[in-house]
């Protein structure tokens, strides 16, 4: 049974993918029968290229894509460099959990608040330091090229590539190399930068190449921070697919396998990067000059980031409490919970539909997980790259690629709009992000404590249920946290697999945040955010009161 | 007229051969749920939708179930999607809140139920002749198969803090935006009021504005529309960030003047600035006016698909917001404020006493004061116009 696991995993999550990606390419050369489309053609692609806006908008979608994945890379790198010596560690491993947990629509909608000519920023300088009566007629959100995008999904990149980066430098001997280093007279940058990184970037490439792809194909942020005039190619997608006009889902699907092409080709150059600069890091190795750091960067990037974060969900919290708060007012002038109450059920239902979701996924990606690592763990098996690149391909194939096919299959199946299609596209998100989590401390798990109950006459369930299971809970939990928080973010797979019909925090406050009023929007995202920072706190609680008593496995880290 | 005069018969022959039938419709209505597709940007139409639905349970036992779209193109491709694999029955669209070209594009391609509005009780007191709109919407007969809910009509939007006389024509309108640079915003033009802006002006540019209610052609369209163009590329750059970002909705447009940071825009609902006054989402200094010529006005819809599940229950609701307790509830402006589809003048006594009591803010105009309602021109007009305006000022 247990050995059929990870084949059932690999289905159950890429079946859909590949489905979907087979429904997005059919159509995009115009075979479609029921819809009309009985040829193969390029009608669709000759459409797509009388878009007027299409080189605009290709133009900015690769320049999000880019600078989000380049500057979020860079400021991670940075960070991380500084980790080995500094305090910073043990304070940004506390912050992280947050930030993760903050779905991608809340914290752009933050951002935006905070940012905007009329946001909480300006509030607070005006009229004293900018002599701002009135909000400057600026582009600085929305903004024609994007850097909207960039900054907002850089807010949520780095702390997700900070948390696969401290994972992996857990199994390095950083210490040692560094004081190697320092003993030839490196400073502790230089040498972490010559010594640490290529070791530590094996093990960043494919979360990288995974921000890449986002980055380039992301929905919600585009809409919420990105230009409309022409938009990125994800959001004019959507808007293709939503066409009453049925010409355009040829379209749509056609802008989706660009997409798909986008990614591809931009990975490839990415690895192209990648060989250029590792060549030039040896020759720079080789020549052995030893340069002095003169500012370190780490520590103001590091605030930045979270202060940024941080005062984007406050401005979150305080509109959603605001009675009226006109410009310049740094504070609403009248505080009241009226939004709240008028909102009343319209939150609740959101928040019980959104938590039963991912309470769903969460738990069937959680069972496929651990069948999967306990198969590895009996029988000893050692899964190589291969099937790492597998886990990933969901998060490498750009979701509107699949996901315009899949919902097409999911008509066909009469799957569309049901809990059993939603939980399962949830799945395919979940899995991936809760296997590496748990994959990571399941691995390093001491053979020997099994060995020892097995001596001792423990058959292989009670091995399990007895010793393995109960060592595990932390690093179980956290899964279960991130999970939770994976799915709680997803716009465009509930969008599409739900058929409308699924209100969840993250669809709703995506969709007020367009038009509604700033302090409905404020109450939605508020919510969108706490919900799985709930989640993570009490993952991170749990364990120090059910193990009050066992020093070991309490967990403070 | 004569086609009046056919459509007229059709709805009372029809009428007779489904008058047995409503108490049957109503009795399988009982424990259906309607799944109500609409735009859901506007929280009080989403709250009025809540409240529908609250009285059409303890009425008739019908659940209503608010799918909120972005965008009402959505639902319309779900059904597309839903024929195009083969699904004629127990579709997932109950009921939509159309109009213009999602109505066209849903009723040429056959994916309307009905007729239905002769077969709801109610509907014989909605206005079909001193509202037109009801009828007709967008040019396009609607020939039973969308039930009138609620009128819309253009007002313009300033703040008297700060415009004392506010422009009342459309070239008037480029004088003041370019005099008061970046104090002007329109929604994007994929938006229903964005689109509904270069309309408003393209009535009052064009020569002849008869046209419009015919389709565009190929022939006409570069000529009746160059003078819009003409005042449109003078326009752009005072408009609100150079015309280089547009709001999203009206909503967002209405969050910009909040924030002070527009002082003129649009609205397609009368009463909306007062609402928003009173719910402190406007200042109290906004006031509403109409142009000299007269502005736009049309109908909104709902509609039945063809393979909706709950067809019975999707015709009580229907049915529900033609009586004169849902529109004098809608009308009110501490509810929607949207203007009643119905002839009040024939409500029986109790009926017209419930719109004589409706309160009135300061920033509603009266029926009188809102002056000549422009029918809304041919959709092929909108289209085409969205489709130039995004390859003129969209790369």
């Amino acid at each position: 049974m247990l050995r059929l696991a990870p084949v059932l995993t690999l289905a159950l999550f890429l079946a859909p993918v590949a489905a979907g990606l087979l429904g997005t390419l059919l159509p995009a050369f115009h075979y479609l029968p029921a819809l009309g489309g009985a040829t193969v053609d390029l009608q669709p692609w000759r459409d797509l290229a009388d878009w007027p806006g299409l080189p605009r908008s290709l133009l900015i979608t690769v320049v999000t894509g880019f600078g989000a994945t380049i500057l979020s890379l860079l400021v991670a790198l940075f960070i991380l460099a500084r980790l080995p010596r500094g305090a910073l560690l043990r304070r940004l491993h506390s912050a992280l959990p947050p930030l993760l947990a903050t779905p991608h629509a809340a914290m752009a909608i933050g951002f935006a608040f905070l940012v905007a000519p009329s946001g909480w920023l300006a509030r607070l300088l005006s009229p004293w330091a900018t002599g701002w009566e009135r909000p400057p007629d600026l582009l600085v959100v929305q903004d024609p090229w994007g850097f909207a995008i960039i900054a907002g999904l850089v807010l949520k990149e780095v702390p997700y590539l900070l948390l696969v980066g401290l994972a992996a430098l857990g199994h390095m001997k950083v210490d040692r190399t560094l004081a190697l280093g320092a003993s030839l007279g490196y400073s502790p940058r230089t040498a972490w930068f010559r010594t640490v990184l290529p070791t530590l970037y094996t093990q960043l490439r494919l979360p990288v190449y995974a921000v890449l792809a986002f980055s380039h194909s992301v929905v919600d942020v585009a809409l919420i921070l990105g230009p409309s005039n022409p938009p990125t190619l994800g959001p004019q997608i959507l808007r293709w697919f939503s066409e009453p006009d049925l010409r355009f889902q040829f379209v749509a699907a056609a802008a989706a396998m660009l997409q798909l092409a986008l990614v591809v080709i931009g990975i490839a150059l990415w690895r192209a990067g990648e060989i250029v600069v590792a060549a030039l890091g040896r020759s720079l190795v080789r020549r052995g000059s030893r340069p002095r750091a003169i500012v370190d960067v780490a520590p103001p990037l590091a605030i930045l980031l979270v202060i940024t974060a941080g005062l984007a969900l406050l401005a979150i919290a305080l509109w959603s409490l605001a009675g009226s708060w006109r410009f310049p007012a740094a504070l609403p002038q009248v505080f009241t919970v009226d939004t709240w109450r008028s909102q009343g059920m319209g939150l609740v239902t959101p928040v019980l539909l959104t938590a039963a979701l991912a309470v769903l996924a969460t738990l069937a990606a959680l069972l496929l997980a651990l069948a999967c690592l306990e198969n590895e763990r009996r029988h000893g098996l050692h899964p190589g790259r291969g099937a790492l690149w597998l886990i990933y391909v969901p998060l490498l194939v750009p979701q509107t690629a699949f996901l315009v096919g899949m919902q097409i299959v999911l008509i066909r199946l009469r799957l569309d709009g049901t809990w059993l299609a939603l939980v399962w596209t949830h799945l395919v998100f979940v899995l991936p992000y809760l296997f590496l989590t748990l994959a990571e401390s399941w691995r390093r798990l001491d053979p020997r404590y099994a060995r020892t109950a097995a001596c001792l006459g423990a058959g292989p369930a009670r091995i399990l249920f007895a010793v393995v299971l109960p060592m595990m809970v932390r690093p179980i939990l956290a899964a279960v946290a991130v999970g939770f928080a994976v799915s709680a973010g997803l716009y465009l797979p509930t969008l599409f697999a739900g058929a409308g019909r699924f209100a969840t925090l993250t669809t709703e406050a995506v969709t007020l945040s367009g038009s509604a009023d700033r302090r409905v929007v404020g109450a939605f995202a508020l919510l969108q955010a706490a919900l799985p920072l709930a989640v993570y706190a009490v993952a991170l609680l749990l364990p120090a009161v059910l193990f009050r008593n066992r020093r070991g496995l309490r967990g403070m880290g | 007229m004569l086609r009046n005069i056919l459509a007229l018969a059709a709805i009372f022959f029809t009428t007779a051969a489904y008058a047995q039938a409503w108490p049957e419709i109503e009795a399988r209505a009982r424990g259906q749920t309607v799944y109500w597709n609409g735009w859901a940007g506007d929280e009080r139409t989403n709250a009025f939708i809540a409240w529908a639905g609250e009285q059409v349970e303890k009425r008739h036992g019908v659940k209503v179930e608010q799918v909120k779209l972005r965008d009402t193109a959505e639902a319309v491709t779900r059904v597309v999607a839903e024929k195009s694999a083969g699904r004629l029955e127990g579709g997932s669209v109950d009921l939509i809140w159309i109009n213009g070209p999602n109505f066209l594009a849903m009723k040429e391609q056959g994916l309307l139920y009905g007729p239905v509005n002769p077969r709801l009780p109610n509907y014989r007191l909605v206005d079909v002749e001193g509202k037109p709109s009801n009828a007709t919407d967008f040019t396009v007969p609607v020939d039973g198969l969308a039930v009138p809910w609620r009128l819309a009509q253009v007002v313009f939007v300033y703040d008297s803090a700060r415009i004392t006389a506010p422009p009342r024509t459309v070239p008037a309108l480029l004088a003041w935006a370019e005099a008061n640079p970046g104090r002007l915003a329109h929604p994007a033009v994929s938006n229903f009021l964005g689109a509904t802006f270069l309309k408003q002006a393209l009535y009052e540019l064009t020569p002849d504005p008869a046209v419009l209610q015919r389709p565009a052609t190929d022939a006409n369209f570069a000529a009746v529309t160059a003078p819009l163009w003409a005042w449109y590329d003078r326009l752009r750059p005072a408009l609100w960030r150079q015309g280089r970002q547009f709001p999203a909705t009206g909503a967002a447009v209405r969050q910009l003047m909040n924030d002070g940071e527009v002082d003129l825009t649009l609205s397609f609902s009368p009463s909306e600035a007062s609402t928003s006054i009173a719910n402190g989402s406007l200042p109290a200094s906004v006031r509403t006016y109409v142009m000299e010529r007269g502005t736009i006005g049309n109908t909104s819809f709902v509609a039945i698909p063809f393979n909706a599940a709950h067809k019975e229950a999707a015709m009580v609701l229907a049915n529900f917001l033609l009586s004169p307790t849902a529109q004098a509830f809608a009308q009110d402006p501490r509810n929607t404020g949207a203007l009643s589809v119905l002839d009040v003048a024939q409500l029986d006594a109790a009926g017209q006493k419930l719109f004589a009591d409706l309160p009135r803010g300061a920033a509603t105009l009266t029926n009188a004061e809102l002056g000549r309602v422009l029918p809304e021109p041919h959709p092929s007009w909108m289209t085409r116009i969205t489709t130039e305006w995004e390859k003129r000022y969209s790369r």
